[in-house]
């Protein structure tokens, strides 16, 4: 049965455990957003011990590059980007303690194991619904890497951000789902 | 013989720019919402409604469609009697492109290198294919281009004996494999024969045409038709999360080729597909 259900972020244990892949979701709380060029540093930063720009135990990353803020303004539009291009840098980030991901798109064989291992999800935003998105984001603030732009990673406030679940903890991907197992009626 | 100013060039691109990332071509904008209403799939329907209600938000609080805001791909087609006066056109063209895209609050999304990957900050150099063609007038078209769908697209060197299945296949193919990847509903851009580079620019033509807005030649309209059929059979639906809108329309163009070949690009591209286009 598809569910519509209400979070808080940061994540906890029990949160994950409840969400099943179909589930549309609402979360509320702090995020943060890295996309390509935040994960190729963030890599090399363990590569050579350094430290990561944020926390990652609990927390969701956003696979986000937004658009410029207009004045006054929190945000541009706001929508994922593809999470496959990440797949390479994301076990390692959840085998640290990432428990989720916002993004679009299917994951590799990889990211899915680490998923399981770790007890993770996978959600999915609209692709292409950038300015909806942005709606649900209160506050934004650069907290590493400024000079990428709009690759910078964020922090955000978010409230009732609307995403699917794709891929639950124990592995269930609502992308290899059929028209018959997919309860849509 | 016809003086056009390039500041002028650069004005129309500027425009042309911020237009095409707030406002979908309506014949677009149609497809979707009708898209909306046909769509069984109650996870689909739901997700055509959001993207209905993203395009009215992106124009009535002038937030951009979808955060990437694209590569420039520019189609410039200018009339053989038409002199440029004021400086170097591909410069002038550039400099609406930097404009549009820092005046119209649009993301950089371009890198200078492609190994060394330092952002440009202007979002230029754009992409612009140049067709010299009879006549006194210029004509534009700002079809900015999105690299999620533009990852999904794919070039496939046919043999002639593969014939007009192999075609089909290969289309079929490319859009299985793009999936929930490109942003579905999807338009498929079709380009058949010419070489290697000429059946991707035609794939990339293509998209700019009226959606649902079949071919001429008889043969290519059923394809067309055939393959929308197809693709919407396949059941990856809005979002790649099921359903029966996959692709708003399939748009093939084609161009004679050599004796020993059947080149086939497809270029996919997701549903904010935005093109604007200007006569001067």
């Amino acid at each position: 049965m598809k569910m519509e259900k209400y979070i808080r972020a940061p994540l906890d244990t029990e949160t994950i455990s409840s969400l099943k892949a179909g589930d549309f979701v609402y979360i509320s709380g702090t995020i943060y957003t890295a996309r390509d060029a935040a994960h190729k540093r963030m890599s090399e930063a363990l590569a050579g011990k350094g430290a990561l720009p944020i926390e990652l135990k609990n927390n969701i990353i956003y696979y986000l590059g937004p658009s410029p803020a207009r004045e006054g303004r929190v945000i541009g539009s706001a929508g994922p980007t593809t999470s496959g291009r990440m797949d390479k840098y994301t076990p390692a980030l959840l085998d640290l303690g990432l428990k989720g991901m916002i993004g679009k798109g299917r994951r590799s064989k990889e990211v899915k194991e680490a998923v399981v291992r770790n007890g993770c999800v996978y959600f999915a935003a609209i692709g292409g619904a950038g300015a909806l998105l942005s709606k649900a984001i209160k506050a934004s603030e650069v907290v590493a890497y400024e000079d990428l732009g709009t690759e910078a990673v964020r922090k955000l406030e978010v409230e009732n951000f609307p995403v699917i679940v794709v891929m639950d903890a124990d592995g269930n991907d609502l992308y290899e789902k059929t028209a018959e197992n997919r309860n849509d009626g | 013989m016809r003086t056009i100013e390039t500041t002028e060039i650069t004005k129309q691109i500027k425009e042309m720019c911020i237009e095409a990332n707030y406002f979908l071509p309506l014949d677009m904008k149609r497809a979707i919402e009708e898209a909306k209403d046909a769509e069984t799939s109650k996870i689909g329907k739901h997700i055509l409604g959001k993207l209905c209600e993203n395009m009215q938000i992106a124009g009535e609080d002038m937030i951009p469609i979808c955060q990437d805001t694209c590569m420039a791909v520019i189609f410039a087609e200018i009339g053989q009697d038409v002199h440029f006066e004021g400086g170097y056109l591909e410069e002038a063209i550039n400099e609406g492109v930097r404009q549009g895209y820092q005046e119209g609050y649009l993301r950089k999304s371009v890198v200078g290198d492609p190994l060394i990957r330092e952002n440009t900050k202007d979002n230029t150099p754009a992409v612009i294919h140049y067709q010299i063609v009879p006549g006194e007038q210029v004509k534009i078209t700002v079809a900015p281009k999105g690299f999620g769908s533009e990852n999904m697209s794919r070039v496939y060197m046919l043999k002639p004996a593969d014939g007009m299945e192999g075609v089909k296949r290969a289309v079929l193919t490319a859009v299985k494999e793009a999936g929930p990847n490109a942003c579905p509903p999807v338009v498929v851009g079709v380009g058949v024969g010419g070489t290697f580079e000429k059946c991707a620019v035609l794939a990339k033509q293509a998209l700019t045409r009226p959606v649902q807005e079949f071919s001429k030649v008889p043969y290519v309209r059923e394809m067309e038709q055939e393959l929308l059929r197809k693709i919407n059979e396949t059941d990856i639906g809005p979002g790649g999360l099921g359903g029966m809108t996959t692709a708003l329309a399939v748009h093939i163009n084609t161009y004679p080729t050599h004796i020993a070949g059947l080149p086939v690009a497809v270029n996919i591209c997701c549903h904010v597909n935005r093109h604007v286009v200007r006569v001067l």
